[in-house]
């Protein structure tokens, strides 16, 4: 059914768009709106009425793709929503990564050519859906020209027109050269979400078939002719330079070509990454670490701690909260999660061949567009002079939202003669990240006839979009610090919420999957379980009394309660823990259930999620994410922190850094709700459920209710008690 | 003279009487004593020389000599912390009363050795006082050392001296009293430390004679391997029978069949000792891996050679708490063979199969191979929580050989049931380690 | 310089140049232009790497070149000309595992060889040949029955 849909080799490698858009496609973006048409190039005859469509005379459909794929399964559902308003024959259709251009693939919900916070299907869908349909109305009126026929006694499906009253029928393809000169209808409609064909459906994602066989193309498996392979060193304390290399052992090994020795880095250059890494190894650096030689975790959370008990900006205030605390017993508790590395399964790596008056760039990025000019920067070129090719990413979680692998890779390009594969080590990857802040969440809730009657809720940490997107950080809060924590499922009369801005210092910080809601589910829904054994009432049911207007969120908790067996009962230390929570415009309901031993080591039994995220374009791969969001959660919940000592990261591969495996995974059901809401985002809901699920169950299992992540097994040995 | 000053001069005749025999009860024999053979002045002795260099360097300048003896004696690796400067020392040694920090012998007048004379680091290798007077404490082994050479110490200084000075200046010991008590350790001295150059026994070859002397004089082999006294000097009596030092097991390298070197053949000895790995007797880790890479792997051959001749003939002592025979290769399905502790095998298929493979005998390089090794079949598993917790660094002909450190991800619990599983599964009797054990193993090996 | 190194990878004859102790894994990658292989973590933690050698899970990562010169060593690019890589890679498509799939190569080559040991895995079998292969997208549920699938050869 998907003979030619392959993401093929060459296709990959290709990457930059050589079709020219005889419509732009509009976003809306505000950089976008003044800015000249793209200038059309040679189409060959091909039909491209908008940045996403490409049909070739014979039917070929070619959709590019404006968000990468890192596994969330993106590029099947931006080619099933394109193919139903087009009403393409899937069975033509191929993918091709988008190039890095801001003014046609910019994600309207950030602005920038960005992938990431679950935004993909939410951004999209209206876009992706007009330019289909937009497509489609031009085919169909280039075949009722030449019928001479009304367009509207024309119908469409899987890539044809058909003008049923004469019985004519004709391929896309075949109009391919006729609908290009159509002129684009305005303010088409867009299907009844009930005659939707494709999306809904279960499809077979199109980017694994050459997963399975070595043949799928991540950055680092570019391969360039005459490329030299490098791997890199930067000083092991942030913000350190280098001093002095004594390099004469490395060069004595065979295969290492050249030392790059930059200010803030060592490069090895070889035939191949071993003698680049052997190279390394040989290298005798003296750095000189600067000042930041002295941080370390614990003054990191002093200072935090500090800062947290100071006022922040208010992002949220309904009701009295003063009034509201003051009445009544006031509960009070913190909650402190650590810096966290993603891991991404593929190390860091750019591809990059510099000349003096271009730069070619073979990578995978979430951001290509900033990628591309922090790379013009770092190679002194012009943007126009610097190509982005995407590859498929081996893992994105975040780590490559930032642009500082591809920076670092030119800056040592520019002294390479010729192409040159830059690759982490591991080791470099996890102490060279830019990780998930450390964040201190401090919560004071009042209770009235076994419901919350105040809750002021404090976020204290770094604001990271105040540098990722500062137009986005305004007054004082930054959006994304507080997301979950201002809209928080349960109604409650006296709310507040406020915003410290507490940057670690030297520690650089950044988006990680589940981003600002990982905190504040967290902390939120522990907090509520810890209120719910205050006012003597069951988890869940105290719950539910709180959601008389939240029909979605009522809805999704109930049936998880049912599929988890929730009024069940369960041998000694095993527990239950919900999670309910209103993140990336989904709502989602989850329980773990979990065991602890005598000794205090944790056995994930069961997890069961419940997913109301409106329509379900591709319901199998909202399974998949809340599944592995799951497990990547629970991980981070069990195992995941970066720990600082002078000025160095402690932690350096999976030995000490560790994954949950398959001999730990719980069984996982997950239940997608039928809706016909507006999709909601998903790739980092299961991320932020699975660790206040998992605490929660550990506080029914034990009575202990632990305030901090990761889970320190040591407190919940036999005989502990909060 | 008086009545009362005879009582009086008995009791201390017998005093020191008592004291003597007492030192000599708890002192024991000499470490060359067990020979038996007569001892001659090294002058005296024509047959060969088993003193100095080996032949090919006879000719090389006093700090090429001096290099290669200060390798042999390893001085480096006590005298370096990871990751800093060579030979400026700042490395810490747990003792149960407080830390001692290894000194600085680069040549900077300030913080290392640059103002010692000839004599003051004869002084100090050999007699264990320092330049300024103060004692040594015996972590320093010149109890060993004190045998060398005046010729062959004094190549080491220049050695020393040719290095680059370092300025740096190791943490102030943590000594307890009575410990901190520098001054006390002028009578250990007296009585543990024999103050005598290296007699050659001339009823043994030159090899011997010269495996002896690198042995006893540089290596200081003893200092790991022989049990201590009541006095925290070597016990003789049961030279070189195994002992714990430093939270890891130096392991019987007498000539006992069953737990000694005994059924080694040479060329395993040879192996281990120049390359650390010998088929079927497993990698050396920890500190002899640590001697390994910065001192035997740097002997010449022949040196090699004499330092096995020596260890035949020491005496077997044998180590009644290890079995006798080690374990063969394990099932090579998971399902076969020990199984009971589940959270061991957990961690083991985790983080352990993919190099030492469910048989014990590793997928990817001889050097992991489990199979026959001493550390999984001690029923201490001493060595086998000790290499998960900090793993191992060495470095081999081929390039570097290691396994990764998992003791800061995996808890003391995990730790103690990998352990536990791994000496069932692939030694001859199982470990009973508890996560107490394991946390005070991380006590003993913490910097 | 070294002696050209002669392995034989998916039947064929492969003659390069390389050091003795140079890890299977960039011989693959970088010299043979094999990229199917992934580097993950260098040192047998993740799995990433895994190939066969004489049909047995290895990690190429931490795997000398000298070690494997006369042993058969199959790799992800053609492990499907096997009757049990064919039907893991089936099952792995039939019940949709795949995310990034940058560990996958590894998790196939894992479950081809236990397929091809043990034809029948139960729970632990999968447990104790699957624990060294990590996922970061979180795909063990998923790889866990597509083992199960391929071993029973059942559709989906």
């Amino acid at each position: 059914m998907i003979a030619h849909s392959s993401v093929s080799r060459r296709t990959l490698l290709t990457g930059g768009l050589a079709t020219g858009f005889l419509l732009a496609f509009h976003l809306p973006l505000r950089a976008a709106a003044n800015e000249p048409v793209q200038p059309p190039d040679a189409t060959d005859g091909k039909f491209a009425p908008n940045a996403f469509i490409r049909i070739d005379p014979e039917g070929l459909t070619t959709l590019v793709m404006p968000q990468v794929e890192m596994g969330q399964g993106i590029y099947t559902a931006v080619s099933m929503i394109l193919a139903e308003e087009l009403d393409a024959d899937w069975a033509k259709v191929q993918l091709l990564h988008a190039p890095a251009n801001e003014k046609l693939y910019g994600n309207p919900i950030f602005i920038i050519q960005a992938t990431g916070g679950s935004t993909s299907v939410r951004a999209f869908w209206k876009p992706l859906r007009d330019a289909g349909a937009s497509a489609r109305a031009m085919l169909v009126q280039a075949a009722a020209a030449q019928w001479g026929v009304d367009p509207a006694s024309c119908t469409t499906s899987k890539g044809e027109v058909t003008h049923k009253a004469s019985g004519r029928t004709l391929a896309y393809g075949a109009l391919a050269a006729a609908a290009s000169g159509q002129t684009p209808p305005k303010d088409v409609p867009l299907k009844d979400p009930k005659d939707f064909v494709y999306i809904g459906q279960p499809f077979k994602r199109l980017d694994t078939p050459e997963k399975v066989n070595g043949k799928a193309v991540y950055g680092i498996d570019a391969i360039v002719p005459n490329m030299k392979f490098a791997t890199l060193a930067q000083c092991p304390v942030f913000g350190g330079k280098v001093g002095k290399v004594d390099d004469r052992a490395a060069k004595k090994i065979p295969g290492v070509r050249q030392i790059v020795v930059l200010d803030d880095l060592v490069a090895v250059v070889g035939d191949h990454m071993w003698a680049a890494k052997k190279g390394l190894d040989a290298l005798d650096i003296e750095w000189n670490e600067g000042p930041n030689a002295k941080i370390d975790s614990k003054a990191i959370w002093d200072d935090l701690r500090a800062a947290s008990a100071k006022d922040g900006v208010v992002a949220k205030s309904t009701g009295d909260i003063t009034k509201g605390l003051a009445s009544g017993e006031k509960i009070e508790a913190s909650f402190e999660l650590p810096f966290l590395a993603h891991a991404t399964m593929e190390p860091l790596n750019a591809t990059v061949h510099c000349k003096p008056d271009s730069c070619e760039i073979w990578t995978g990025t979430q951001i290509m567009a900033r990628v591309q000019s922090e790379a013009a920067k770092a190679a002194g070129l012009p943007v126009e002079k610097v190509t982005v090719n995407q590859h498929l990413l081996g893992g994105g979680f975040g780590r490559k939202l930032e642009p500082d692998m591809v920076v670092a890779a030119v800056r040592i390009a520019k002294q390479v003669d010729g192409p040159v594969k830059v690759v982490w080590t591991r080791e470099e990857d996890i102490q060279h990240d830019v990780y998930r802040p450390v964040y201190r969440d401090t919560i004071a809730a009042t209770l009235s006839n076994g419901k919350i009657a105040s809750w002021k809720y404090k976020i204290a940490g770094a604001a990271i979009i105040a540098r990722w997107l500062p137009p986005a950080f305004q007054k004082g809060i930054d959006i994304d610090a507080i997301d979950s924590a201002t809209d928080v499922p349960y109604e409650i009369p006296n709310f507040h919420v406020e915003f410290v801005r507490a940057e670690p210092p030297a520690i650089p910080t950044g988006f990680w999957r589940g981003v600002g809601p990982n905190n504040n589910v967290f902390a939120a829904e522990c907090f509520v379980d810890e209120l719910a054994r205050k006012a003597g009432k069951d988890p869940v049911e105290f719950r539910r009394g709180m959601l008389a207007n939240q029909p979605r969120f009522l809805s999704v908790l109930n049936l998880a309660a049912e599929k988890a067996n929730w009024d069940q009962p369960l041998p000694a230390r095993v527990g239950r823990g919900v999670c309910l929570q209103p993140s990336f415009g989904s709502f989602i309901a989850t329980v773990v259930e979990a065991e602890v031993d005598e000794q205090g080591e944790v056995n994930l039994r069961r997890a069961t999620s419940v997913v109301d995220t409106g329509i379900a374009v591709n319901p199998d791969t909202i399974v998949a994410q809340v599944e592995g969001g799951l497990i990547f959660g629970l991980t981070a919940a069990l195992y995941g922190e970066i720990t600082i000592e002078k000025g160095r990261v402690q932690q350096s591969n999976f030995n000490d850094y560790r994954m949950l495996r398959i001999n730990q995974t719980p069984k996982i059901e997950v239940h997608v709700v039928k809706s016909g809401e507006a999709p909601g985002g998903i790739g980092e809901t299961g991320t932020t459920a699975g660790p206040p699920a998992l605490r929660n169950a550990i506080y029914a299992a034990t009575g202990v209710a632990l305030r901090r992540l990761p889970i320190d097994r040591k407190l919940l040995a036999a005989g502990k008690k909060a | 003279m008086s009545g009362k000053m005879r009582i009086l001069t008995s009791l201390v005749v017998i005093a020191i009487v008592v004291v003597a025999l007492g030192v000599w009860i708890i002192r024991g024999p000499g470490p060359l004593d067990f020979a038996g053979g007569p001892k001659v002045a090294l002058a005296d002795y024509r047959a060969g020389k088993p003193t100095g260099v080996p032949a090919k360097l006879e000719k090389a300048s006093l700090i090429e000599r001096g290099e290669y003896l200060a390798k042999a004696a390893d001085c480096m690796v006590c005298h370096t912390k990871p990751g800093e400067k060579e030979y400026a020392g700042g490395l810490g040694f747990k003792l149960p009363f407080g830390t001692l920090y290894s000194t600085n012998i680069t040549p900077d007048k300030d913080t290392g050795i640059g103002n010692y004379s000839d004599q003051d680091f004869l002084n100090a290798v050999q007699r264990g006082k320092r330049h300024d007077g103060a004692r040594l404490y015996p972590a320093m082994p010149y109890t060993s050392y004190t045998t060398m050479t005046n010729e062959d110490v004094l190549a080491v200084k220049a050695y020393l001296f040719s290095l680059p000075a370092v300025r740096a200046k190791p943490p102030e010991n943590t000594l307890s009293f009575p410990f901190n008590q520098r001054w006390a350790m002028m009578f250990w001295s007296a009585v543990f430390n024999p103050d005598t150059r290296f007699a050659p026994d001339a009823s043994k070859s030159p090899e011997w004679n010269r495996g002896a002397y690198l042995a006893e004089a540089l290596a200081h082999c003893g200092e790991c391997h022989t049990p201590r006294n009541l006095g925290f000097a070597l016990d003789n009596r049961k030279k070189f029978g195994g002992a714990i030092t430093a939270g890891w097991r130096a392991f019987n390298i007498s000539s006992d069949k069953a737990t000694g070197l005994g059924s080694w053949r040479d060329e395993d000895l040879v192996s281990y000792l120049s390359l650390g790995h010998a088929p079927g007797h497993g990698s050396a880790s920890g500190p002899m891996g640590e001697a390994v890479d910065h001192s035997f792997s740097q002997f010449a051959p022949e040196d090699i050679r004499s330092i096995v001749a020596y260890l035949r003939g020491v005496p077997p002592v044998p180590s009644t708490d290890l079995p006798a025979t080690t374990a063969p290769v394990a099932p090579a399905s998971h399902k076969d063979g020990v199984t009971a502790d589940a959270r061991g095998k957990k961690v083991f298929a985790s983080a352990c199969a993919s190099c030492h493979g469910w048989s014990g005998e590793s997928p990817v390089s001889p050097t992991a191979t489990l199979t026959g090794t001493w550390a999984v079949n001690d029923p201490a598993a001493t060595n086998v929580a000790q290499i998960v917790l900090s793993g191992t660094k060495r470095h081999t002909p081929d390039g570097a050989l290691s396994m990764p450190a998992f003791g800061n991800a995996y808890s003391d619990d995990e730790i103690a049931a990998v352990a536990n599983y791994v000496t069932a599964r692939f030694g001859t009797k199982g470990s009973k380690l508890t996560a107490k054990d394991v946390a005070e193993l991380r006590e003993q090996t913490a910097e | 310089m070294h002696m050209a190194t002669v392995l034989t990878i998916n039947g064929e004859t492969k003659s390069f140049d390389a050091p003795p102790e140079m890890p299977l894994l960039w011989v693959l990658r970088d010299v043979l232009g094999m990229t199917g292989t992934k580097f993950g973590c260098g040192i047998a933690q993740c799995g990433a790497c895994t190939v066969h050698v004489d049909g047995k899970a290895v990690r190429s990562c931490v795997l000398p070149v000298s070690a494997v010169a006369n042993r058969a060593i199959t790799t992800i690019e053609h492990v499907g000309s096997t009757p049990a890589g064919a039907k893991v890679q089936k099952a792995w498509l039939d019940l949709e595992v795949i995310q990034c799939g940058y560990c996958q190569s590894g998790q196939i080559m894992s479950a081809a060889a236990l397929l091809a040991a043990t034809p029948s895995p139960d729970d632990s079998d999968i447990d104790a040949a699957m624990a060294g292969n990590i996922c970061r997208c979180g795909t063990y549920v998923r790889i866990r029955e597509a083992i199960k699938q391929a071993a029973s050869g059942r559709q989906s």
